[in-house]
């Protein structure tokens, strides 16, 4: 059961921090001043949750692990991030894209682990909702903005649909240690939030005059630590310097 | 979930005579955002102060922009935006006329009163 747990607990840590690594990418790169300020404050946010899900999988595993050893110095099959996080940022559509599939996930996950029997997983997912809820609402708005704004927007973001759909399925199988802690009420079922999921997601493609894909192909292996090469690229720029010179603080 | 595009008036303004954008985008040729003005109470029960101003393409991206730019270290508790173009502002030149007048005229202020002692912070 604890290894199910800490497994679990470091999957909802990995998939916040290698999406928080992602985003803060665009820090200095946004497509104006005031989008660069909201999509590093995202990153932070979600850094943030990183963090908590980390410091918590450190007590349980113990054996001088803290948060930083958890995300700095673990290897490419140790994490368990889905694939979705790992996707290239893109141009601007398909971060957006990238963000709103994960926040409309994360906002129905998060309201079911507020009542995890885990009262540390609850406390951590009741105070990111509040984040996550206006995650979704600023990718959701942005998702109607460049679906139904010029041509061209349009496009990049069916673009960006076909590029991304194909990792959406995965968020909603529930991968062993998953199933294994249902039994004892702590981890949330992921496969009853996908129709919830689908129903936010068709009310704003609707308004954003986009469709959702049918029949895509879903990849999988992310939650059990089997990753596309991108995760590869994304952790040496992230563990690098901890790599490099190791215990190194600012 | 609340509704994404909805707008919030101040007041009892008719949504037709208000300023700001009634349609998302108003000109969809235009290139540039237009410029708002960002106000921000603090606290309840305080006056809503200018912040500063942000770009946006509409309202409710004003008010989202205005919330990450303007409240991120914990500054506000409402905020209020209106696009630029709708403040009228008096002109500069105006101020000798406008302003000087009140410099020698301190009987405007109440400090000729006899107070009793029992009033305090007055």
């Amino acid at each position: 059961m604890n290894d199910s747990l800490i497994h679990y607990t470091l999957h909802l840590a990995d998939n916040a921090m290698i999406l928080a690594q992602q985003n803060s990418a665009w820090c200095g790169h946004g497509p104006i001043l005031e989008q660069d300020i909201a999509i590093t404050n995202i990153s932070l946010d979600i850094l943030g949750q990183a963090r908590n899900f980390y410091q918590y999988a450190a007590t349980l595993i113990g054996n001088n692990a803290t948060e930083d050893s958890l995300a700095f110095l673990r290897d490419n099959r140790d994490f368990k991030n889905c694939l979705l996080v790992e996707q290239e940022n893109g141009d601007w559509g398909r971060t957006i894209l990238r963000q709103f599939i994960f926040s409309n996930y994360q906002y129905l996950l998060y309201e079911e682990l507020q009542s995890s029997s885990d009262e540390q997983l609850a406390a951590i997912a009741t105070k990111a909702l509040k984040e996550v809820t206006y995650h979704l609402r600023w990718s959701s708005e942005w998702v109607i903005r460049l679906g139904d704004g010029t041509d061209e927007s349009h496009q990049r973001l069916k673009n960006a649909i076909e590029q991304l759909w194909q990792y959406v399925d995965e968020l909603f199988i529930n991968a062993d240690y998953e199933n294994e802690l249902l039994k004892e009420n702590i981890s949330v079922d992921v496969s009853s939030l996908k129709n919830k999921w689908l129903e936010k997601a068709s009310s704003i493609f609707d308004e954003a005059t986009l469709q959702i894909p049918q029949n895509v192909f879903a990849k999988t292996g992310g939650k059990q630590g089997i990753h596309s090469e991108k995760l590869g690229y994304i952790l040496a720029e992230m563990q690098f310097m901890q790599r490099a010179y190791p215990n190194s603080v600012w | 979930m609340q509704s994404f595009i909805k707008k919030y008036y101040y007041g009892d303004i008719p949504d037709d005579n208000a300023g700001g954008t009634n349609n998302i985008i108003q000109n969809k040729d235009e290139k540039n955002w237009s410029l708002w003005e960002v106000f921000i109470r603090s606290k309840q029960g305080l006056d809503h102060k200018h912040a500063g101003s942000l770009h946006a393409a509409d309202a409710q991206m004003a008010i989202e922009n205005a919330r990450d730019v303007y409240t991120r270290r914990n500054e506000g508790v409402s905020i209020w935006v209106v696009e630029s173009k709708y403040i009228h502002a008096s002109n500069p030149d105006d101020a000798e006329s406008f302003y000087d007048p009140s410099t020698d005229k301190i009987y405007r202020h109440p400090t000729f009163y006899d107070l009793p002692d029992e009033l305090k912070h007055m």
